[in-house]
């Protein structure tokens, strides 16, 4: 097993910086906004970003979710057991223009399912798509990010692990081949 | 990790105390599902589950079926009352002329003691025992534990107390089971005649004055007295029993402390109860209803996950 640095977390800290400008130009002050992470490692990503915007450009009220999309897949008895994560919804997304937020953009059936257990909290005025890393070539469903990272391309047996200083204890990207 | 140790949910006697904490947890996050105002999720949408009630039930069966609804399984429902046992068919023939409709899984009440354990053996389906005679009746048990861990935090080393008919109780020996697995301290009070001998062995201990429990415990948990099956009198008069083993809120204020009190219902006002008590906030009477929801939710999503 070897594994190569994609990003190193001066390159993430710049990323970071320049996801956080796009959104600005698309939801100004962020008033019908909700900025939604998914669970479990996209909530990492998307309180970076709120901090961001909060610290940074000065955004006072950033609406900021969790979403946890285990009951929603579609691999449910195919293969390991999977085990829920928390979500923390506490607002309703009706009307809103909601992002979602994942650190890597692989097969697209975590948002396919995210797209699904959104509708439990009412019918947002659009969706789009922020990811730290997408990986080409590897789609199985038609979804594309509005906002993304880096582009990598990886094959099948590779693996992209995204790493999270308040979590893995740095901030940094690697692909890890098998 | 993040798997049962059991294919079937027969008893808590079949647990061990990680399956417990895995239980706990998953239900945690179907709490918040059913306090959505959408309270449903597509997860079991390929599986289809059989309600088998051999016995009258009117929570037990309600909860099951709105947690099954609720991860929206396909139900079939199915009370011997109005069915062919009537004319002489067997258990293990009844449920699988019912599997080979493809059903995934059987929720099954039956009054005699381990017929879910004698139909694990004969039939291909994962069999969850919503009750079978006095035996068990772990998703009760599982659910009383979480009130009281929601209530008070914790389950280990909180001094709990069972109260009534015990000899008859499958929820007091699934209880029994389940707190002493999580490292509580339990007692069982009753009229002597309704404490089973050698209850002891269980590591219970046993207590004949109700105040003395009351005093000792954090949370009572109140049995009602199962008249249907007494063959023969245990204690002479209701009004009797009701005034050494009820609850009323003249007792419970004249404790030091403030315990929690719990039913698994049907309640018998004014015989083991109170109506003062039961609707008091001292009370999680109806806490455990709903939990009741998300605790089968949970049990249903991991073992219909083990199927395949």
């Amino acid at each position: 097993m070897s594994q190569k640095v994609l990003l190193t977390s001066k390159e993430i800290n710049i990323i970071l910086h320049r996801l956080a400008c796009q959104l600005l130009e698309n939801h100004l002050d962020f008033t019908n906004t909700a900025l939604i992470g998914i669970q479990p490692r996209g909530v990492f990503l998307a309180e970076r970003l709120a901090k961001i915007l909060k610290q940074e450009y000065k955004i006072k009220d950033i609406a900021l979710g969790f979403l946890d999309i285990t009951f929603f897949r579609d691999d449910f008895g195919r293969g390991e057991i999977l085990k829920a994560n928390s979500t923390k919804m506490n607002f309703l997304v009706e009307d809103k223009k909601v992002v979602f937020i994942d650190d890597v953009l692989y097969t697209g059936r975590s948002i396919r399912a995210a797209l699904t257990a959104i509708q439990s909290f009412g019918r947002p005025q659009s969706i789009e798509l922020l990811t730290l890393i997408d990986r080409r070539f590897s789609r199985h469903l038609p979804i594309q990010p509005n906002y993304r990272g880096r582009q990598v391309d990886a094959i099948n047996d590779e693996k992209v692990k995204v790493m999270w200083e308040e979590n893995d204890g740095e901030d940094m990207v690697y692909l890890v081949s098998k | 990790m993040s798997e049962l140790s059991v294919n079937h949910l027969l008893g808590i006697k079949y647990l061990n105390k990680k399956d417990i904490t895995l239980i706990f947890e998953t239900a945690d996050h179907f709490k918040e599902v059913i306090n959505r105002s959408i309270k449903k999720v597509p997860t079991l949408r390929d599986t289809t589950i059989a309600n088998i009630f051999f016995e009258n039930s009117t929570r037990t069966r309600l909860s099951f079926e709105l947690a099954e609804k609720r991860l929206s399984a396909d139900v079939v429902n199915f009370s011997a009352g109005q069915s062919s046992v009537k004319k002489g068919e067997t258990l293990i023939d009844t449920v699988n002329n019912i599997l080979s409709m493809k059903v995934d899984l059987v929720v099954m009440r039956h009054p005699n003691p381990g017929a879910g354990i004698f139909l694990s053996k004969h039939v291909k389906a994962a069999i969850v025992n919503a009750g079978d005679g006095a035996h068990e009746h772990p998703t009760q048990a599982l659910l009383d534990s979480y009130s009281i861990r929601e209530k008070l935090g914790d389950v280990a080393g909180k001094n709990i107390v069972i109260v009534g008919d015990i000899l008859h109780s499958r929820v007091a020996l699934s209880n029994i089971f389940a707190l002493k697995l999580q490292g509580a301290n339990v007692k069982v009070c009753g009229p002597k005649t309704l404490i089973p001998k050698h209850i002891e062995s269980l590591g219970v201990s046993v207590e004949t004055n109700l105040r003395k429990a009351l005093e000792w415990c954090d949370v009572a948990n109140m049995l009602r007295v199962q008249h249907e099956r007494m063959d023969i009198s245990y204690f002479p008069s209701i009004r009797e029993y009701t005034q050494q083993f009820g609850v009323n809120k003249q007792l419970l204020n004249s404790l030091d402390k403030e315990i929690v009190i719990m039913h698994p219902g049907p309640i018998n006002r004014g015989v083991e109860i109170t109506s003062d008590v039961a609707d008091s906030d001292q009370s999680i009477i109806l806490h455990q209803v709903e939990n009741g929801v998300a605790i089968r939710m949970a049990v249903l999503y991991l073992l219909a996950s083990k199927i395949q």
